[in-house]
């Protein structure tokens, strides 16, 4: 079907690429996020979209609608978290991964993979892609590896996909767990021109909603930020991972909030439905 | 052949926990007097260039992999 010169899709035609290298260890956990939206997703090795292996296993970037970067690690993050991974990724693929994102198709980074997306330039994007990072995911302010559930506060206008099924306002659980997830940039002006483009997304709260810094805000991000997506709105990067918040038996509080469901669904079914209304 | 020193630094005025832990540690260690202590990263790369071309390769290095210039500057040396 087209729509608008868009096509729409059934949910199990969407076909998402869940890319890893050497060391990713959440694509597991993210393959089952999209699976439980009904999705087709597959996990796939970088060296399968650069032509390597047999040919069986060769596939192309082009074929798929929607790609995530998983979480965890990536080739032990040395140098820098994510560093190794987007290098790799923009050397092999800097062009097909490009025109992925101009043509709007949902890209989302979940930890390692959003310390990926800043890495390659494509977010935070607020004057374009970029061939070097704007943005970077420093050392905690506590220096250490925080890792608990966090509360989050739905902050987009409408202009991200993968929350469109999230209330604005709203406050939903995801648990952290990073050592480098500070959000900071060299522009003064990084958070408002991030404000004015409607491209903050989740901000670090307490469980009552409010803004409350550390430990709530476990890495000292610039204005509390957890999660921001780029100006187009199609591609999302966060810190916490809503795929480790599917069932309602994870959550910590899970005997007294009586939820059918985790809170990170929405995320993948928000972007389902922004393919397949 | 030509063996680089290439040293990676936090820009000035970028927190550094690494840096700060690592003085806390060693204060604790019963180490006095100690006014600052800052992370770095240190890579020593042999190449088969030589001269400027070899400091060129490496200020490459670093601007497509070794530093992200919102928070890390570098500097190359031959050795």
């Amino acid at each position: 079907m087209e729509n608008n010169g868009v096509k729409r899709m059934r949910p199990e035609e969407i076909k998402v690429c869940v890319l890893r290298i050497e060391g990713t260890n959440c694509e597991e956990e993210t393959h089952r996020a999209f699976a439980a939206v009904g999705c087709s997703p597959e996990m796939v090795h970088l060296n399968q979209l650069t032509g390597h292996g047999a040919a069986s296993a060769r596939r192309s970037l082009e074929d798929y609608d929607a790609l995530a970067f998983p979480g965890g690690f990536s080739a032990g993050d040395y140098v820098r978290a994510g560093a190794i991974f987007a290098a790799r990724a923009k050397s092999a693929l800097g062009k097909e991964i490009k025109d992925f994102v101009v043509a709007e198709k949902p890209v989302i980074g979940i930890c390692n993979g959003f310390q990926i997306l800043v890495e390659l330039g494509l977010l935070p994007a607020t004057d374009g892609i970029s061939d070097v990072p704007t943005a970077a995911l420093f050392t905690n302010d506590s220096g250490r590896f925080e890792c608990r559930p966090t509360y989050l506060r739905n902050e987009s206008r409408g202009k991200c996909i993968f929350t469109k099924k999230i209330g604005r306002g709203r406050t939903v659980m995801f648990p952290s767990a990073h050592a480098e997830g500070k959000l900071m940039s060299a522009d003064r002006r990084f958070v408002d021109r991030l404000e004015d483009n409607d491209q903050v997304v989740f901000r670090y709260v307490s469980p009552d909603g409010r803004s409350a810094g550390y430990p709530w805000n476990p890495n000292g991000s610039a204005s509390d930020i957890a999660g921001i997506c780029n100006p187009a709105g199609n591609v999302l990067g966060l810190m916490p991972h809503p795929e480790r918040a599917l069932d309602a038996y994870t959550a910590p509080d899970w005997t007294r909030r009586h939820k059918k469901e985790g809170d990170g669904l929405a995320v993948f079914r928000s972007m389902v439905e922004s393919l397949s209304p | 052949m030509a063996v680089a020193e290439i040293r990676i630094e936090l820009k000035k005025g970028v927190a550094d926990p690494e840096g700060q832990n690592t003085k806390k540690a060693l204060e604790l260690l019963g180490f006095e007097g100690i006014s600052s202590v800052r992370s770095m990263k240190f890579f020593q790369v042999e190449l088969d260039l030589e001269g400027d071309e070899a400091v060129q390769a490496c200020e490459e290095m670093c601007r497509k992999l070794l530093a992200n210039p919102v928070i890390q500057s570098y500097s190359v040396q031959l050795k």
